[in-house]
């Protein structure tokens, strides 16, 4: 533990001995002002961070974990506000400071790097504008020369190459992860102590996020900053992060030393978030190699999780067998040689997606693994023909789809349906639950009114979903449940293709392995084909079978799942995996 | 940019063909002869009719009347008056006071009507959001003219602080009261339009980030929540011209202004073709403008706008 001139560049101590914390929350309390009451997102809950160390709040959304950030830095939304509890920094209780004392400790005292690059800067001023007000407003510097070379320094530091030159452009001007860099360097333009970044790369790619939390990692550990890291990935929390608070309905339910926790989860809530974190379940299933083994880490599983847990472990056993079965089908999509060439006004042309071939046998599930401008749901739009091909060939249920038109393609649409990756964004609001499952069918002229409510309910039914949803709205329900909606929608019509693009990755873990175990059970009920599209790996451990990896718009890899996580023959299919949080995270199990 | 404002000018073309060929039928197929009605309970000799009939191409078939003014116009000839001056002396003389009211009333308008927005929607439910709601409606639900009558009531007869009646000349001083009254009919949208853009602003993460910046409110608020919130205010400024101008004819008459609305109203009343014609078609042609340098305007707002080519 050495100390240097100003104080603040202490280095990483793992525990922090005699000294007092930077940090501490004292039964903390934050409630909403509704027209039912005082709702309380934040119940009571007790934390402790030391200089230079690093603590990760897990929990789903609408844990109270990101409310409690806002909370520290006296920034909550609307009618949310601190009625108990103290925030003590460096002995200082943040409860009680003025206005123009919280002026003071933001930016300086407590960065904050926020959740969503996308609307976390302001879309009318530059970048370089954004930065050196923040550098401005903490007296960093002064004088146009300086404030301007410390917002070089800064975005440099955060991993911005060439920044001199960027300083000009607008957000809308750079990627995601850029953003995210000019966010973190944002936050830490004034050097301050304590770093909160809350869900910092939970938008952007996992190779992005990797490099991105390596940079964030590194860079607070050379500056000293002590670093309050939220996630809902529990996976990623232990890994980047040696204290873990997990928060649940606003309370702290388990706290401690991140790979006690994840060896040793004593509350039951941390032990289902352990078995249903896909990025730890796709490595036990990768380490345990064998169906023996597999099923030994099943059983302890469900003797922590007392018969509660999301068993991906089984499901994904279960998926195996299923495809032995289906090696000998004839394929149910069949892709040659696909292409598609976007022309860009002024710049020629784009190929987005480039002379990709694949076949998918019939009741099984292909996985098209990739980041962001991969070309993935360039496929998946052309196969559901939303978007024409430049040139290839696809073949659907036997039938060349460039050749169908009129009703023979309103036909084929009813036999390949969709299911999108916004659960909020795909349902009408207007809409009630009823109406928006049974609309296909009556598009398809299905049944009669009463046939087709009797489909209704049994479609709620085999997506676990209450019947009296029928009349409810999409904003009365929860994203799981929006999803479920989505899943009963596309299969109203006894689809045998189904093209999943990132259907599961805006949920919750938990949810997200609900709805993972609902799409398996659905396959091996109805004979069910899926084109499951993702950019996460550790989702496609689980449900997949083969896998066709790509990377602008070509297929690098493609193998069955076992031999890409086992045996992955392309450098960039082993940096996706080794973009998988907690993949180095030694599991009790 | 430049290829942009091309575009934007080619595309007026068509517009203003269309406005025109419109508005010369409609005047056109006004009821009554408009050279019998010139000479009132007298009755002209026939000769003298036809003779004004040729001058001004009556005798000729409507197409051809209104192609005649067509290339007329491109040849700069907007044509003459009844009273024999030409139209653009006309124009050249009601013009400036009328662009000089309406900028006034678009300044009152805009101080007016930003400030009270934005103070309306940084303290949402307060006692001043509603009292300037109150305001809003009794604006909204008063016609243009009841007010101008009022305002020239109080202020210019019973407090006499302005005069009641435009000098000649048109000097700013007297410009005042007709502005203010112009002003109030987009006083109340544009208050309205601001709050709540100004609510929907201030919601957005970026505001939180620029707070957790540690930067006062005091540069919050103009740098990061009324720049982004004006983008919609201009955008409604370009419709709202329209409206101007026909309060403009009212408020003109009322308070007896000098310009194109009271000038256009009694050419009307007249059945004065050419004269209605020439300035309804300038009107559009400046219409076109203030919509073009609106949009101009909105790229300067929103670097997104400016770089999505």
């Amino acid at each position: 533990m050495t100390e240097t001139v100003n104080g603040t560049k202490v280095q990483r101590t793992s525990a922090g001995g005699d000294e007092r914390p930077l940090l501490e929350i004292k039964d903390l309390q934050v409630g909403f002002t509704t027209q039912d009451g005082l709702v309380k997102a934040v119940d009571g809950i007790n934390l402790t961070l030391y200089r230079g160390q690093s603590l990760a709040i897990v929990g789903e959304s609408g844990s109270g974990k990101s409310t409690t950030a806002h909370a520290i830095i006296n920034l909550l939304p609307g009618t949310g506000h601190i009625s108990g509890g103290q925030i003590l920094l460096d002995g200082q209780d943040l409860t009680k400071a003025s206005k123009h004392d919280m002026e003071a400790i933001r930016g300086r005292k407590i960065g904050f790097v926020p959740q969503d690059p996308m609307s976390n800067l302001n879309p009318v001023w530059s970048i370089g504008f954004q930065v050196e007000e923040a550098i401005k407003a903490n007296g960093i510097a002064t004088g146009r020369k300086e404030v301007k070379k410390r917002a070089i320094e800064v975005l440099n530091q955060a991993g911005l190459a060439d920044a001199d030159r960027r300083l000009r452009q607008f957000p809308h001007q750079f990627s995601g992860g850029m953003r995210q860099r000019v966010l973190i360097g944002m936050g830490l333009a004034a050097d301050p102590q304590l770093l909160i970044a809350d869900e910092p790369t939970s938008a952007l790619d996992v190779t992005v996020q990797r490099v991105i939390l390596d940079h964030l990692e590194s860079l607070t550990r050379e500056l000293g900053t002590t670093l309050l890291f939220i996630t809902h990935d529990l996976g990623l929390a232990a890994e980047r992060a040696e204290q873990l608070v997990v928060m649940y309905k606003g309370k702290v339910v388990e706290s401690g030393p991140s790979a006690e926790i994840l060896q040793n989860p004593q509350h039951p809530y941390t032990q289902r978030l352990v078995a249903a974190a896909p990025s730890l379940a796709s490595r036990r299933i990768q380490s345990s190699g064998s169906i023996a083994a597999a099923e030994s880490s099943m059983q302890s599983d469900a003797g922590h999780a007392a018969g509660e847990a999301i068993d991906l472990i089984a499901t994904a056993e279960a998926r195996a067998e299923a495809m032995e079965a289906a090696a000998t089908a004839p394929p149910a999509i069949i892709v040659e040689n696909l292409t598609k060439v976007f022309k860009i006004r002024g710049s020629g042309e784009f190929t987005a997606v480039d002379e990709v071939s694949f076949e998918i046998p019939k009741g099984t599930t292909m996985a098209l693994v990739g980041e962001s401008g991969s070309g993935k749901s360039t496929v998946a739009k052309m196969l559901l023909k939303l978007e024409d091909a430049t040139s290839g060939k696809i073949v659907v249920g036997g039938k060349d789809l460039a050749s169908t038109s009129g009703r023979e393609l309103f036909e084929l649409r009813s036999r390949m349906q969709p299911v999108f990756q916004d659960p909020y964004g795909s349902l009408n609001p207007l809409r009630n639950i009823g109406n928006t499952i049974s609309e296909p069918l009556s598009t398809h002229g299905y049944g009669t009114k009463a046939t087709r409510r009797n489909r209704v309910f049994e479609l709620l039914d085999q997506v676990s979903l209450p019947r009296t949803l029928i009349s409810r709205y999409p904003n009365e329900l929860s994203g799981g449940q929006r999803q479920r909606i989505a899943i009963a929608r596309a299969l109203a019509l006894k689809p045998e293709i189904v093209v999943l693009d990132e259907a599961v990755s805006a949920l919750d873990v938990l949810v997200q392995a609900q709805i993972l175990r609902l799409l398996a059970d659905l396959q091996s009920e109805l004979g069910l084909t899926y084109l499951f599209i993702t950019h996460d790996l550790a989702v496609v451990r689980v449900i997949a079978d083969h896998v066709c990896v790509m990377q602008r718009g070509k297929i690098v890899e493609k193998a069955t799942t076992d031999e890409v996580f086992d045996n992955p023959r392309e450098q960039y299919t082993r940096d996706l995996l080794a973009a998988i949080p907690g993949a180095g995270i030694e599991l009790g199990a | 940019m430049a290829g942009y404002i091309v575009r934007r000018v080619l595309q007026a073309i068509p517009v203003l063909l269309g406005t025109t060929f419109l508005i010369y039928f409609m005047v056109f197929a006004m009821p009554g002869d408009p050279i019998v009605a010139l000479f009132g309970d007298k009755t002209p000799p026939p000769q003298v009719i036809e003779q004004l009939r040729a001058r001004y191409h009556f005798d000729q078939p409507f197409i051809v009347q209104y192609f005649i003014f067509l290339g007329n116009i491109f040849r700069g000839d907007l044509g003459v008056a009844f009273s024999g001056q030409p139209v653009s002396e006309i124009l050249g003389a009601t013009f400036p006071v009328t662009l000089r009211l309406a900028a006034l009333a678009v300044f009152f308008e805009m101080v007016a009507g930003i400030s009270v927005g934005l103070i309306s929607g940084l303290r949402k439910g307060g006692i001043f959001d509603a009292s300037a709601l109150v305001m809003s409606l009794i604006l909204i639900s008063l016609p243009i003219f009841v007010v101008a009558f009022v305002a020239q009531f109080i202020f210019g007869i019973q407090l006499a602080w302005f005069r009641t009646t435009v000098g000649s000349g048109a000097p700013i001083q007297d410009l005042i009261l007709p502005a203010i009254v112009l002003a109030t009919i987009s006083f109340a949208q544009i208050s309205r339009l601001t709050r709540a853009s100004v609510i929907d602003t201030e919601g957005q993460d970026f505001v939180r980030t620029a707070a957790s910046k540690g930067l006062p409110r005091t540069r919050i608020v103009p740098v990061h929540i009324l720049r982004n919130s004006l983008i919609p205010v201009v955008t409604y400024l370009a419709v709202d011209f329209g409206t101007l101008m026909v309060g403009a004819t009212v408020t003109e008459g009322i308070f007896n202004v000098p310009g194109v609305g009271r000038t256009l109203y009694q050419a009307i009343i007249r059945g004065e073709g050419p004269t209605v014609v020439a300035f309804v078609t300038i009107m559009v042609l400046i219409y076109l403008v203030v919509n073009l340098l609106v949009d101009l305007l909105y790229a300067v707002l929103d670097p997104r706008i400016r770089y999505a080519k």
